[in-house]
């Protein structure tokens, strides 16, 4: 059984116990994580709306995306054309134009928003999507990666992710080129509870 | 094998395109300093990933254990592997059992090490590479010059001329965005068609039993989420104890492979999808092997940043292919003695020992440090090549005798004072070869000291 030689050999040649390192909190919170977050995420080829309330956002959408037909959202109050639950097959949603999905918490350090498979309705909507819309909450916005592991539960889902930007790449001489194999752009509306 | 120095000797015969290479680099280097430097706890982080993989590496028996038991719970199915020919076995058995013939992989050091993909090619699988980089050259049929950016030794020009042969893009088209829209186009494609994906894994969290992978892309999740089978392949030493840990390591891992806050995308995968399977395949291939060398376990630290290749003035300087090795630059010089040591007797003198690789190492490996305690090992070992060891062996003999250092330096002095050019200059003289020695003294300092003290 190659596990128990793969462990035996761990632990013949394993140094002696190192203890593991308190990680501290290193801030309590940002004067302005809403501020820092929005200049992070445009830096990150995103970009910010603010929104006042979810009743507008049906009146937005297609001033924002013109062309857009297929619209997969999920949430009740944007109107969606794409039926989630009846998809067969996730390569169905391959012609989704725009998919609108709400995010769970953001970074102010990095821009990266928290999202699950449950918010997605498939996992693969943010990808496969042409242009990706993440609803986010202002007072959902901490300020790094220390705060966001300790109020995520990782595995409460099969799948989660931290988006930060639209699909990129620079492989090609080191250019920058936005929309490599996922979505091509990244909206987040942003808003308060209120 | 070909040396390192003579593959290097053959890069930097194009000068123009040295420079670039090495200015290509230094850019991403210099991104990395920005981003570094904008977080005041910069040093700190790296202290405490490096304290945190000690910790793994000393209890990687427990974690393993741990992780494996976590992640059965979840739903996933755990295989081991000693070596790469195990490694590649089960994946070929996973695709068998699934009459999967078409497989889309994204970037794995890991299976790049193993040689997966000519392994699943004979076995009549296609394989296709979707970072675009690793697309780049598995068309271009090359290894990876470097471990994060597969393709930055190659120009627009050619990735042009390669994608209008193979994937019918204009003529003289060079355009990076041109040419990126038609590999999505491409690669949308072999995303729909998979019968299984594979990627590689930058963490796997003992406590929750689940694996994060990053990218920029978004080719691993494209893969992951539209295949029916999802294949991650991780080495030994990608354990991390817990989700917190998580924090300091994705802090570190983008800021000081290209500069960026964090990738755009981090997936953590705990559980397979509705109706799909998910394996994680858990790979030794030497690294307990590592683990048992002292003086060089820390190299198994590595969280396969790229930060030492882009701010080391030989990589910039010689290219990623010529390391002969999936993993170039200096940790690579420091991983290949172990597997190799005749074959990569030459990597670890691949550098000039300047320490800016263990500057920006967000673990802190102590790169140039080993690179000069392997050096000693193969010296010691008799790998060593013969002008080398010659050399070194009279040179010790000239150092430890006063009287010979003296006599010698006079007599030296002497002939590149007086002595015609080809007796300075010819093949047993390696500094010679592009460097013009130095004006020679008139004097050694001992014969100027004791003139000074009569005086």
């Amino acid at each position: 059984m190659s596990k128990n030689k793969i462990l035996t050999a761990i632990r013949n040649n394993k140094p002696s116990g190192a203890p593991l390192p308190d990680i501290p909190l290193f801030r309590e919170a940002d004067t302005a994580p809403v501020e820092a977050f929005s200049a992070m995420v445009e830096t990150g080829g995103g970009r910010i709306v603010q929104v006042s309330g979810l009743s507008e956002l049906n009146t937005m959408l297609p001033k924002l995306f013109p062309g857009a037909e297929r619209i997969a959202s999920l949430i009740p109050e944007v109107d969606s054309n794409v039926a989630l639950e009846q998809v067969q097959s996730p390569a169905e949603l391959e012609t989704v134009d725009v998919a609108v999905i709400r995010g769970q918490l953001g970074v102010a350090e990095n821009g990266a928003v928290w999202v699950t498979e449950e918010d997605c309705g498939h996992r693969v909507l943010p990808f496969i999507t042409q242009h990706l819309i993440l609803l986010l909450n202002e007072d959902d916005i901490v300020s790094d990666m220390h705060q966001a592991y300790r109020q995520i539960p990782i595995d409460q889902s099969g799948f989660g992710l931290f988006i930060a930007g639209p699909s990129k790449t620079a492989d090609i001489e080191q250019s920058l080129v936005i929309g490599a194999q996922g979505a091509r752009s990244l909206t987040i509306f942003l808003g308060t509870r209120a | 094998m070909k040396e390192h120095a003579q593959k290097a000797a053959e890069f930097i015969r194009n000068e123009s395109r040295t420079d670039w290479h090495d200015e290509a680099l230094w850019f991403v280097r210099s991104k990395r300093d920005k981003a570094s430097h904008s977080i005041g706890e910069w040093e700190q982080l790296r202290e405490l990933a490096s304290q945190v993989k000690d910790n793994v590496l000393s209890n990687l028996d427990g974690y393993l254990e741990q992780f494996e038991a976590n992640a059965r719970r979840n739903g996933v199915q755990v295989h081991w592997a000693a070596d790469a020919e195990e490694h590649n076995r089960i994946v070929y058995g996973i695709l068998e059992k699934h009459q999967a013939r078409n497989l889309v992989k994204s970037k794995s050091m890991l299976t790049e090490e193993c040689h997966l993909n000519e392994y699943l090619i004979k076995r009549g699988i296609e394989v296709v590479d979707t970072d675009l980089g690793e697309r780049i050259i598995q068309l271009k049929e090359e290894p990876p010059s470097h471990i994060v950016m597969p393709a930055i030794h190659l120009k627009k020009e050619e990735v042009g001329e390669l994608f209008h042969e193979k994937l019918h893009t204009e003529k003289g088209a060079s355009d990076p965005k041109y040419l990126t829209e038609a590999a999505r186009q491409h690669l949308r494609q072999k995303f729909l068609a998979a019968g299984a994906a594979i990627t590689g894994v930058n963490f796997a969290i003992a406590e929750t039993g689940g694996v994060v992978v990053c990218t920029n892309e978004g080719n691993a999740d494209m893969g992951v989420h539209l295949a029916p089978v999802q294949i991650h392949c991780m080495g030994i030493e990608k354990i991390l104890p817990k989700a917190e840990h998580l924090g300091i390591f994705t802090r570190l891992l983008a800021r000081s492979a290209t500069g960026q806050p964090i990738t755009i995308y981090t997936s953590h995968y705990h559980r397979p999808k509705a109706g799909g399977e998910m394996h994680i395949v858990i790979v030794d291939n030497g690294r307990t092997a590592q683990l048992g060398r002292a003086a060089f376990r820390n190299s198994l630290k590595c969280i396969r940043c790229g930060a030492c290749m882009n701010t080391c003035p030989i990589y910039r300087r010689s290219g990623g292919h010529s390391y002969g090795y999936t993993i170039p630059g200096p940790i690579g010089s420091i991983l290949t003695p172990g597997i190799d040591l005749k074959k990569y007797s030459g990597l670890p003198f691949a550098s000039t020992l300047c320490g800016s690789c263990s500057d920006v190492c967000p673990v802190k490996i102590d790169i140039h440090e080993q690179l000069y305690r392997w050096r000693q090992i193969i010296a010691e070992e008799g790998h060593l090549p013969t002008d080398k060891r010659q050399s070194m062996k009279w040179a010790g003999r000239v150092l430890s005798k006063p009287a010979w250092y003296n006599v010698i330096g006079k007599l030296t002095r002497w002939a590149m004072m007086r002595l015609p050019r080809p007796f300075l200059y010819n093949r047993l003289n390696e500094w010679g070869k592009d460097r013009e020695l130095p004006e020679p003294p008139k004097e050694s300092f001992g014969e100027w000291y004791r003139k000074r003290e009569k005086s």
